[in-house]
This record gives C-alpha cells, structure tokens and sequence, in this order.
C-alpha cells in the first residue's frame, strides 16, 4: 500500500500537476490548431470559389438610379426647353430655349448662372439641333433662313484647391448668323454638325425644301489665314411632313422622319445635290415616329414611336449592293409613346422616355433592358445623360428638372450577349465574336464567350483523341501484360512526364513541332496510318518465327521489342514525306489543302496543340487507369483464365469491366486538365478567336485569352469582371468533372475491398 | 492465323505498342531539349563560301544553324527559282545585324561553292547589334592606329582585358552605389510625404531631411563625375574589321563582350571555351531583349520565390494532412474535405493566377497599401503583382501536392508504434511531434520536393501576379529591407515563353530558350527523381517495421 501511495503522492504533486494540465493544455491547443488548418483547406476552396463569385456578381445587378436634385425650370420666362445638357462633373446645366436663350444654371440649387439671348432682335428662332455631343455644338435656325452656331465651354480652375466651373459661350462659326436658305425662308427642322475641316448644315425650310449648305476650311498660304469656302444645295420635299432631321456626324448622310412613319436616307456624298437614296418604313401601320436618335457614334438609329417601341436600326447592304436601313433589335419595355431618348456618349447604352413618365435604361449590343422606372407623373419631353453616364437630367411636363443618379456600370452584360449570336454595328449578320477592344474610339466591345468557350472545347477534343487511346491502351498493357520488371522503368518514365512544365511542352509545340509538322505534313499522317499496320506486321511476323527464338524472348516484353519498329516506321515516314508530297500533292501540301479542300491552314494549329497537350495529358489518364486495371482483384483474372478464356478475352470481359467506372475517372481528370491548360495553348495556337472545327486552323480557349487579356484589363472594368467570370466557368466546370471523378473512384474503392 | 487474330493477340501488341509510342515520346523529346540546349554554347566553326545569289555572285561568312531538305515548289511560291524537285538549303547565321540587315539567311546548298573555314575569322559577341562576324584589320587608340596585321590579335586581347574591366567598375557603379543614392533619395521622399500626410511640420526634421538629401546629392554628383571619367576611358580603343562584303567597320571595345576565333581553336579549347559560356549562361545577366547573354536574374527569381512558397506551403500542408489522418473522424466532412483537396488540384493553374491577381493584389494588396504605405500612393507598394503575392498563390496552388504526399506518409506509419506511445502516457501531440512526424518526415520532404517541382514549372498563374521579362533589380540586394518582396522577378519558365515568343528577333534567341527549357527540365527532373527514390526508400523502410 505504501508503494501505492508514494506515487499517488507523486503524481498529486503540485508541480506534476502543473505539468499534466500544461501538457493536456497542449495537447488540446495542437488538437484546435489541427482543426482549423484542416477546415481551413475547405476555406481556400470556398474562398476562391466566393472570390470570383464576388468580382463577377456586380455583372447582373440592375441599374439603380436616384434623385439626387430637383428644380423648378429656372428662368421660365425665357422659353420652353429645346435642349438640356450638363458638363463632365454633372454639377451646372444648360437649357436652350425655343425662344434662343442658353440658361446656365446650378443643378444643384436652380440658382441661374447666366442667361444669354442668342438670337438677333430682328429675327425669331423657328428651330434647333445638337450636333455630335462630344463637341458640344448647338444651332437655332431662324425664320430668315439664316442661323446662329454656339458652343458650350465649361472652364474647369482649381483656385485654393476647390474646384471652380464657369461656363460660357463660344461661336466657332462666328458672332454673326449664317446664311443657310439662300431664299431666306424660315427653317423648320435643323441638323448641324461642326468637324476638324468640314461643317455641315441641313435644314427643312417652311416651304419644304431640304437645304444642304457645306462650309469647307480653305486656308491659304500667303496670308496664312482661314476662309470658309460655302457650298450648298436643295431638293423639293413636295408634300411630305418632316418631323425629325438627323445629321451624321461624319456628314456624309441625313436620316429624316416623316409623318408617315417613314424614314428616309440622304446621300450628302456631293454636297451640292442631296439625294434621297431609299425611304424604309420603320413602325407599324397605325403608329407614327415619336421620337429619332442617333445610337453613340452615328451608326445607328434608335427610333421611338407612339406605342412605346424603341427599334434600332442600321445600314446593311442589300443583294444589289445598296446600303439599307434595317431593323436590328427592338424593345418593348415601355407602353406609351416615345417623347425622348437620350444616347449614352461613350457607350452604347441608352434612355428612353415615355408619355406617362416612365423612363427606361437600355443596351443595344447586349440587348439588355437595364432598368424601367418612373421618373416622373408627367410627360417627359427633354432628357439627356451625362457626359460621364452617371447623371439624367430630365425635364417634364409639370416644369420640373430632375437630376437622377444613374448607378450603371455593367450595361454592354447580358445572357444572350455572352452565348448568342448579336448583331453588331456595321456587321452584316448577328455573329458570335469575341473582341475585347481596339485602337479606335468608335469601338463597340464584343464579348461573345462562345468563340472561348468553342476554342476550349476543340482543343480539349483534339487532346482527348490523342491522349485518350494512346494513355488508356498503354496503361491497360502496361498493369496487366507488362513483365514486372519493365513496368518499374515505364512508370517512373511516365511519371516524369507528367512533371515537364508545361511551358516547355508549349514552346517545343510552338517553335520546333509546329514548324516541323507543317514541313512534314504528309509524313504525319503516313505514321498515322503506318504505325498500327507496321506494328501488326511485325506481330505477325513474330507469330511466325521460329518457337526457340520466340521463346528466347519472355512474354511482357513486346513494348520493348516495338521500340525498334516503331523507331523505324517514324524513320521511314519522316524520310517519305517529301518525296510522297512531290508526288501525290505537287510538292505543296498546304497549297492543295487551301485550294482542294478549301480549309484554311495555319501553322500553329489545332492538331499542334492536340499532339501537345496529349502529351501533356497522357501521364494523367495513365497513371489513374493504371491504378484501376492493376487494382483489380487477382482472383477475378485468375478464374477467367482458369476457365479457358485467352488473356485478351479476360482483359475485354472481365478487366476492364471491373476497372471502367476508373478509367472513366482518368478521362475526366484528363478532361479537366485539358480544359484548364493555359502555357500550351498559349504558345501553341494563334490565339484567334475563331469558331471552326478545322484541325488546320488556330483557336483561343478560355484559359489563354485570360492571359493574354488579364494584364492589359482596366480593372473593375466589364471587360476585367468578364475575364473573371471566364476564369469562374473554368472554376466549375473543372470542379464538376473533378468531383464526378473523384466519387466515381471513391466508389470503385469501396466495391473492390467488398470483392 | 485466324485463331491467332480471335485470340486477341494483335490487340496486345497494339496496346504495347501505345506504351512504345509514349516512352519514346518522353525520351525523344527529353534528347531533343537536351541537344538543342547544350548544342548552343559549343564554338561552332565559320565557314566562307562564294554564293550564287540571284542577284549575282557574293561572298557569305557564318556559322550553318541549320540544314533541311525542302521540296522545290514551296520555294519557288516564295519566289526562288531551283531545279529539281527537292532542295537542300542551309540556315547561316551571318551576324553583322546593323550592317546587312538581318542576323540569318536560307542558302540553297547547290548554289554554294569554294567552301573553306579561315583561321583568322573573328566572332565578336556584342552588348548591341547580336553576333559579328569578319576578319580583324587594325586596333586603334583615339581613332589611330596602334597596331595592324597578325599581331593585331594579340593586341586587341590585351585591350579587350582592360576595356572588360573598366566596363565591370561602370556597372558597379551604376547599379549598386548609384542605386544605393537614389533608394536612399526615395527614402527621403517617402518620409517627407509621410510627415505631410501627418500634417507634421516640425522645422527641425525637416531640416534633417534637406541635410541628409545635401549630403545624398554631393554623393550622386561624385559618382557620377566618376562614371564620366570611366565612360571616357572606356570608349579610348576600337578596332576595325573587314565583313563578308569586303567593306571595313570600325567597332568600339565599350561594345564587345567576347572575341574569339572558333576556325582556330583546337579541342580542348573549345571544351574550355563551352565550360566558360555555359557558366556565363547561368551567371550572367540577359542582353539585347533577352536573347543573349545569361539568365542568372530567372534562375535567381525562380529559386526566391520558391523558398518563400515552401515556407508557406509546408506547415499548412502538413497540419491539413495531420488533421485529416490523425485527427478528424472518417466521416462525410473528411470525405468532403479530400474531395476539395482534390479539386483543388485539378483546378486550372490559370484560375489561381485570377483569383491570385483579384485577392491578393487588388484587394489584400490595396488594403496593405492603404494602411501601411500611404506616402507612396498612388504608386502602389504592395498593391501591384510582386514577389509576395506570387509565392503566396503558388503556395496555394501546390497546397494539394504537399497534403497528400504527408497524408501517405502517416498512412505508412503502422498502428502499433502510436499506440506504442500513447500506452506509454504520453498526449496525442506528444506522439504526434515526437514519433509520427519525425517517422513522416521523408513523406513531407518528398511532397514539398514535388510541389517545388511544380512551382519551378508553373508560368500561367505568374503572367498575371508578378513576373515581368526584364525585371529592374533583384528582389535581394544591399538595401534596407534587403529582401523586397514587393518587387517583380523574373522567372524561368516566363523567360521560355517571352524570349521563344515575344522578342522581336525570335531565330536568335531560340538556342537561349532551349538552353533555358534545358535547365528548366533537368532541375524539374531531377527533383522528381529524388522524390521517387525517397518515396521508394520510405516504402522498403516501412515494410521492414511491418514485418518486424
């Protein structure tokens, strides 16, 4: 008993027991810390996952738009607004009136900055028009067929440090009005625009003439000065009622609507004789056009009319070469009549406003209606955007002006946008193009991910075709004929296959096979056709040797005695492939395969990248089928064997029976691989966004054109977030394939241990 | 016949021979890198010849990089007229790039003649211009001539020594105390711009600064009065030599980085002459865009920003393995967590390098630059692809690797020598850290083996979170912090990829970049190789105590 105690004693030692807790304390810390490192692993999953997930998000919201300020229209006195437009900061608002005034006022308070009478004492303004936005023009036209030409200017100071804007008034064409109608007849419907050497005016008289008048610079060297050389000329409009008058801003053609709904397309090609190339009649029977503008860029036309459709239109050459205007999409999300649009200046988006106050956000190439909601109770005839798109100055019917804040920074995002055909500007057909930016301004982004999410398959396919057979077959062979000792080199060779980086993989593809294999074509597919037949013959030939040296040689080694073979048939084929291309293809394959068979050929092609990333894929597949085959139970083979079936009869019916559910996992992994694989393809391939099934053209996968894009992306840009969402469909559709595989041979795993 | 063929025989050896195809793929694909590679750095011999061009009859002078055998017509559409229907051509490497225009040109080996390999024929390697080929005429000083004829050779030897090391004090110079000078300047302007960020206006510090940027300036100017001086003596010689179509240049010494005459070397000395190349390779620093000179700041880069990623990657790896194996109980969370682990595998290194450039760079970047670096905005300090972050998400990216090559290893470790140790009283950490992780130990050294092969080997996910082809300064040098992990670093792999097909002149550094993929590849394979051998030594070894 003494003994007892005296450890007990011990054990209750105060500091044993400081010990002990310390120690469970430890114990406890490490068990903790464990858990958390392993959750942690489900973190980083998640986390990436949710990453992209979060850049990508801000894709589908909707538009949100907010009053920010609302006034009472200032300076009633001076006419009813013909125009609203505010500068780049969306704090001071111009209103041009019916009566000629330029009302400059604060759009935060309605305080009147200044009020400028434009037109002369003697005349009164019978019409107006914007010119292109980007330069700020406008004109009134007045009823003595002349008119006035002004320029908004916002001077932007920052004395102390605070920003200071003051607007004035500029008359690029001079103080004086300008003669338009040489008969001086008022003008009823007005389009200007100003240019770097050309102005242009056109102009709808009261007794319905159109009136070209072109000023062309002319500067002369001896007095190193400007003079504006005049041009003009007419066309008798008959009866028609012109309702809207539109002047591109290259200042070759005018669109003109008239009451009939009609609208009608004038050459200005010789600036003295408009001509009226074809008229199209853009709404329905009953309906008239409420409302006509131009998209960003002059392109195309937004049509408004008085059922509440907006319809975009532009010009298509038809069968006889002719330009026509023709309907490319069309909105419906409003109900009543069009009283205004107003283009976005820097992006194809637009705003619609209707009769009851509604107003809509849309976007033309996505064909996105953003945002519907009401603006105001009344009738909306005056709304125009910011310079920046983050401000919608609205006037309405009750003598209110609104400033409403726009949150819209995805718009050109859409469904159909990123999988369907779109119909782009100048394009004669909706198509599916990937084309993220260019070196012009005038630039619609195309983000089709179809041309991509194409790119990536074919390459995958043309992998897998090459990868799948050859890795499969090899593995079969290698766990289930293959003499031991053999397979111990084979694997480890396979293995470090599977560990070449990619990017040598890539460049010996693009820099030495590409090249090599358009030198050799012909020899290519002669190996094709000549390595499983040569390998035949010679099986059959060592069928027929003699039983002493056939049997000198152990059964398991046929890879090996192969090696000679197929070292000779490549040999053979490589050394043919010219002559045989004198003389089956006249010594210039790839000019009959352009010519004959009518396929593009480029040198970095599909079958380069098949070749490559197959090899790059091989190991994969190989080593998960394997495992499969060479895992499946001795007792099963040896049975069927016993039973009198031939080596290759128990392989077909019984090995890889039991081992397909892991061979199907080692496809998929492969797959997975395929798809996600970037240096290859990069190098490979020229990276054209193409949709052709051609082994002999070039193709970009989602994977390359993320790096070849991600480091020029402006970031938070729609073009950034949608190399994010590129980079989140490889995400999962990797995750998915990975994931199949993995509980297939989880499976697999629990039926072999139950056999 | 017939029962051989339904005996499935032939199907046997169709298999086999897929295996034959796949081997032979790796081993010739291995010997082609691996001669393509060496091959460069061997003094190939020049040869002389009279060509019949199409214009007439000249002279051409190179080294033959190629040879192939092309069938008539496709050159006949590139608009050469030849007879016969198949040709052999020849790829010379002709130099001389700023005086004929281009570095290489196809001849057509019929129109060849009077080929011989002069003894006196030079090869000077330059800083600009590539290769130049030619016969020495005279070396001069100042523009005269000092020395002409045979015994121009050894002259010119003498010089290039002094010009090579007059060269190596410029470099010295600009590139550490220069770049000591002006980091300190940026120093001071950063704590400047801080003190106004913190609306300090303390006179006295102030006055610290002024005095210390005085000092720096008087500095600067010193050095630089330095370089001019270098740079005059530098530019003293030049020689001038005769090119293949007999007109006489005049070439600088501050120009030339080697001279040699390949026609005259005997075998050892060519042996010497590679030896010294091939380290020039690895030692030394890139020129012309790339294409010559070494690769010393990639190898350096790739080793750097390895270490730090197996700093991260190894505990995190092996504490998730340790959780997994010897912690969590086998249930659907585990299960779900090795799928992960899995997934996280065989996701696209691509989409690492996204998430990498989002997360870590524009979100955990800019947030790190706006709590810690605000006097350097708006240049970013961390808020820009580096060093750090591309570390970081390859750590992430060979996470997996490191996992289940541990999770392997403690699977091996038998039952009995656990409970061994917990019998004998001791806690489950203890036994952990003291019995089961030294026994591991050769498992997680192979899985940290593999994933260093793999970040070695990666390039996709870098493109985007720091790599550049020419990166500045090394991200370790003599300046405070030392290590910057801030900076942008150069990269093997990326160095493949932007010298094969970024650089405008892609035929001349195309023996680089097998030169590069060469040592890529050997390091690759070798550290997979010692990853086999030790999984293999682990397995005999855990045999033996389960059978003990």
């Amino acid at each position: 008993m003494k003994t007892t105690s005296s450890i007990v004693s011990i054990l209750n030692d105060p500091i044993i027991i400081r010990r002990r807790h310390w120690r469970m304390l430890k114990d406890k810390l490490a068990k903790h810390a464990m858990t958390i490192g392993g959750i942690s692993i489900i973190f980083c999953i998640l986390l990436i996952f949710f990453y992209l997930l979060y850049v990508v998000w801000p894709l589908l919201l909707p538009a949100q738009m907010q009053v920010l300020h609302t006034l009472k229209v200032p300076a009633p006195t001076a006419g009813e607004t013909v125009f609203l437009a505010t500068e780049e900061q969306g704090e001071i608002g111009v209103r041009f009136t019916s009566k000629g005034h330029a009302v400059f006022f604060s759009l935060k308070n309605g305080a009147i900055i200044s009020d400028n009478a434009l037109a002369p004492a003697e005349a009164t303004v019978t019409s107006f028009a914007a010119a292109d936005p980007a330069g700020s023009v406008v004109a009134f036209g007045l009823n003595d067929g002349r008119m006035i030409v002004v320029k908004r200017v916002f001077d932007v100071s920052y004395p102390k440090n605070v920003r200071v804007i003051a607007p004035r008034l500029e008359y690029p064409l001079g103080k004086d009005p300008l003669r338009v109608d040489d008969h001086g007849k008022a003008l009823t419907r007005l389009g200007v625009q100003v240019g770097e050497e050309t102005h242009t005016v056109a102009a709808v008289t009261e007794d319905n003439r159109l009136v070209v008048t072109q000023l062309k610079k002319e500067s002369s060297f001896l007095e190193e000065s400007e003079t504006l050389q005049r041009s003009s000329g007419e066309l008798s409009l008959q009866q028609s009622q012109i309702t809207h008058l539109r002047l591109e801003k290259e200042q070759r053609r005018l669109y003109m609507a008239d009451q009939e709904g009609y609208i009608w397309q004038v050459s200005l090609q010789e600036s003295t004789a408009p001509q009226i190339v074809h008229q199209v009649r853009v709404v329905g029977p009953q309906d008239q056009i409420t409302s006509l503008e131009f998209l960003t860029e002059d392109i195309s036309l937004l049509v408004g009319d008085s059922q509440g459709h907006i319809t975009q239109w532009f010009l298509k050459r038809d069968a006889n070469n002719n330009q026509i205007l023709t309907k490319v999409r069309e909105f419906d999300g409003q109900k009543a009549a069009i009283t205004a649009i107003a283009p976005e200046e820097r992006r194809k988006s637009f705003a619609a406003a209707d009769k009851t106050g509604q107003v809509g956000i849309y976007h033309t190439t996505a064909n996105r209606t953003v945002l519907i909601t009401s603006a105001s109770d009344s009738a909306i005839p005056q709304m125009v955007f910011a310079p920046r798109g983050n401000l919608l100055l609205v006037e309405d019917d009750a003598g209110n002006v609104l400033t409403w804040k726009v949150r819209n920074d995805h718009p050109e995002v859409s469904w159909s946008g990123l999988w369907q055909k779109v119909w782009y500007e100048n394009y004669e057909n909706p198509e599916y193009i990937w084309q993220s930016s260019a070196s012009t301004n005038d630039f619609e982004p195309k983000f089709s991910l179809m041309p991509l999410a194409f790119g990536t398959l074919k390459a995958a396919f043309y992998a897998m075709l090459i990868a799948v057979p050859i890795a499969v077959l090899g593995a079969i062979y290698t766990a289930y004929f293959m003499a031991p000792r053999m397979r111990k080199i084979v694997k480890p060779t396979i293995e470090i296959m599977a560990a070449l980086p990619t990017v040598v993989l890539g460049f010996l593809a693009g820099l030495w096979l590409a090249p090599a294999m358009e030198d050799y074509l012909v020899g290519m597919f002669t190996l094709l056709i000549g390595l499983p037949i040569g390998v035949l013959c010679f099986a059959v030939m060592w069928h027929y040797l003699p039983k002493g040296i056939r049997y000198h040689i152990p059964g398991g080694w046929e890879a090996a005695l192969l090696i000679p073979v197929i070292l000779f048939i490549s040999w053979l084929s490589i050394t043919l492939s010219h002559p045989l291309e004198v003389w089956l293809f006249g010594g210039n394959i790839r000019h009959w395969i352009t010519t004959e068979l009518g396929m593009r050929f480029d040198q970095r092609n599909a079958l380069v990248v098949g070749i490559a990333m197959g090899m790059a894929v091989i190991p994969n597949i190989f080593s998960i089928s394997e495992d499969a085959v060479f895992s499946v139970p001795k007792h099963l083979t040896v049975g069927s064997l016993a039973l009198g079936a031939t080596p290759w009869q128990t392989m077909t019916r019984v090995v890889i029976l039991t081992a397909s559910p892991g061979i199907f996992s080692a496809v998929m992994i492969g797959m997975g691989r395929a798809v996600g694989e970037t240096m290859i393809v990069l190098m490979a391939t020229g990276n054209t966004p193409v949709m052709e099934w051609n082994v002999f053209e070039g193709l970009r996968t989602l994977a390359a054109n993320i790096a070849v894009e991600m480091p020029e992306a402006e970031v938070n840009s729609t073009h950034f977030r949608i190399l994010f969402l590129s980079g989140l469909v490889l995400f999962i559709f990797t995750f998915f394939f990975n994931t199949l595989a993995e509980v297939v041979r989880q499976r697999l795993r629990r039926k072999y241990s139950s056999l | 016949m017939k029962h051989w063929w339904n005996s499935g025989e032939p199907w046997i050896w169709l298999t086999a021979a897929s295996v034959t195809v796949s081997i032979l793929a790796v081993v010739s694909l291995l010997l082609l890198i691996i001669w393509q590679g060496l091959g460069h750095f061997w003094p190939a011999s020049v040869m002389e010849a009279e060509y019949q061009d199409h214009d007439g009859k000249i002279t051409v002078l190179g080294e033959v990089r190629g040879e192939e055998v092309v069938p008539a017509s496709r050159l006949q559409e590139m608009g050469i007229v030849v007879k016969g229907d198949l040709v052999t051509r020849y790829l010379l490497k002709t130099g001389n790039r700023e005086i004929l225009g281009m570095d290489f040109r196809w001849v057509l080996a019929e129109n060849l003649q009077q080929q011989r390999y002069p003894k006196e024929v030079i090869v000077i390697e330059r800083r600009e211009w590539g290769n130049f080929y030619g016969y020495l005429q005279a070396v001069k000083e100042e523009g005269k001539v000092v020395s002409e004829g045979p015994e121009a050779w050894v002259e010119l030897q003498t010089r290039l020594d002094r010009t090579l090391t007059l060269y190596e004090e410029i470099r010295n110079i600009s590139k550490y105390d220069i770049g000591k000078v002006n980091h300190g300047l940026e120093q001071l302007r950063l704590v400047q711009r801080r003190l106004e960020l913190n609306n300090d206006t303390d006179p006295a510090k102030q006055q610290q600064l002024a005095d210390e940027r005085v000092v720096l300036q008087a500095r600067f100017e010193e050095l630089n009065q330095q370089l001019a001086n270098l740079y005059q003596a530098v530019n003293r010689d030049s020689f001038s030599a005769k090119v293949m179509d007999g007109r006489v240049v005049d070439i600088s010494l501050a120009n030339v980085v080697k001279v040699y005459r390949p026609n005259s070397l005997s075998g050892p000395e060519k042996l010497g002459f590679y030896v010294m190349k091939f380290w020039e390779f690895v030692s030394d620093e890139p020129r012309e865009a790339n294409t010559e000179g070494g690769i010393f700041p990639a190898i350096f880069g790739t080793v750097i920003m390895v270490l730090i990623m197996s700093v991260m990657v190894t505990p995190f790896g092996v504490i998730a393995a340790v959780y997994l194996h010897e912690y969590a109980k086998q249930n659907f969370l585990t299960r779900t967590i090795r799928v992960a682990v899995n997934n996280l595998a065989g996701i696209p290194s691509i989409v690492y390098g996204v998430f990498g450039l989002g997360f870590f760079v524009y979100f955990i970047g800019a947030k790190i630059d706006l709590w810690f670096f605000p006097e350097a905005l708006p240049a970013p300090t961390f808020g820009t692809p580096g060093l750090l972050w591309a570390s970081i998400t390859l750590a992430l990216l060979t996470l997996p690797v490191v996992i289940v090559s541990t999770e392997e290893g403690l699977a091996r470790i038998p039952k009995s020598i656990r409970e061994g140790s917990l019998a004998l009283g001791a806690t489950k950490a203890e036994t952990l850290w003291r019995t089961v992780i030294p026994m591991a130990s050769p498992a997680i050294m192979t899985g940290l083996i593999l994933a260093i092969a793999r970040a070695a080997g990666e390039v996709a996910p870098l493109m985007l979170v720091g790599v550049v082809k020419l990166a500045p300064a090394l991200a370790i040098d003599n300046n405070t912090p030392f290590l910057h992990l801030d900076r942008k670093f150069m990269h093997l792999g990326f160095h493949i990829y932007d010298v094969g097909f970024q650089s405008p002149n892609v035929e001349a550094g195309r023996p680089l970049v097998y030169a590069t993929a060469f040592l890529l590849v050997t390091v690759i394979v070798v550290l997979n190789l010692a990853a086999i051998w030790i999984r293999n030594q682990l397995r005999e070894k855990y045999k033996a105590l389960e059978t003990a």
